[in-house]
């Protein structure tokens, strides 16, 4: 692990250590109560796993198209933080639900969407563990097409009529709700690129690995 | 005749206000102490999100650390064959 990754995964550490007392501070919501809170963890975990699903579309255009290996290896990172952050998303968002809207689910257009986006991912990791030969190619394509979904859940709040909240509710926060938005927000965006670089480098290592049998064996 | 109106409307004007009144419960219904909006304790959901959260990165954490310490020490292994 390199010295900035160490700093930042520090940093990310006290960051979360501190967020249960910074959350815990906030105010309640009116008519949810307490239980808007899940907010501040679920809201950067869906940022996460959009941003995270975009970096996996970029960096497989990059292999696919301009035949970067390195670029492989960080879009099979960002495709496994996709799940991660997706499985946060997606287990404290009905959390939240159950008590909001009286229902663990609902089929409209934004939590449908991002089901679907976090089980595109689950098939991206599959088809690289499982796939053989070729699914590099075939898993860049898949990862291109599936980064292409995230605009569909990003604009699903705003574009047609669900219970979810629209993504206008971020900036209109009052500033005591605000300031632990942002803090976790932060965190979780420094915690993402930890893991990101992490994850990345195990796959430089693999190949690296990989290389040398390939040698012994020549 | 207008008397009679004039009586049969006194009599319905002070009737009506009687039978607006809402009629009795016909059995009583016991009502837990907490208030409407917190039948669904909102605690317990906000502890298992946040815990889920917690374990599942924790749990990744340790995962990646794992796997990577596997790889680097196998790398470490081959370079110092090759020497």
């Amino acid at each position: 692990m390199t010295r900035s990754t160490l700093y930042m995964l520090a940093a990310t550490t006290a960051m979360f250590a501190v967020a249960p007392w910074i959350i815990d501070a906030a105010p309640n919501e009116a008519t949810m109560g307490l239980v808007y809170k899940i907010y501040f963890f679920h809201m950067p975990s869906a940022w996460m796993f959009l941003l995270s699903a975009i970096v996996a579309g970029v960096a497989s255009m990059r292999f696919l198209f301009l035949k970067r290996a390195t670029a492989d290896h960080w879009a099979m990172a960002a495709g496994e933080l996709t799940v991660l952050f997706g499985a946060f998303t997606l287990v404290s968002g009905p959390l939240w639900a159950r008590k909001a809207w009286g229902v663990w689910w609902q089929w409209d257009p934004r939590l449908t969407s991002s089901l679907v986006l976090f089980l595109l991912f689950v098939a991206y990791n599959l088809l690289r563990r499982y796939g053989g030969p070729g699914s590099d190619k075939l898993g860049a394509g898949m990862a291109i097409f599936s980064m292409f979904n995230v605009v569909f859940v990003w604009v699903s709040v705003n574009y047609w009529r669900t219970i979810h909240p629209p993504t206008t509710v971020v900036p209109s926060l009052p500033v005591a709700m605000g300031i632990p938005l942002w803090f976790c927000v932060t965190a979780f965006t420094l915690l993402f690129i930890v893991l990101l670089r992490m994850r990345a480098r195990l796959e430089h290592q693999r190949a690296r690995v990989d290389a040398l049998y390939l040698a012994e064996e020549s | 005749m207008r008397a009679l109106s004039g009586i049969c409307l006194l009599v319905c004007l002070l009737v009506a206000p009687a039978l607006a009144q809402p009629q009795p419960p016909k059995d009583f219904v016991a009502v837990d102490e907490s208030q409407p909006g917190e039948q669904i304790p909102a605690l317990p959901l906000i502890a298992s999100a946040y815990g889920f959260i917690w374990i599942a990165l924790l749990g990744y954490v340790w995962s990646v650390g794992r796997r990577l310490q596997k790889v680097e020490g196998e790398l470490a292994e081959l370079e110092a064959k090759r020497k």
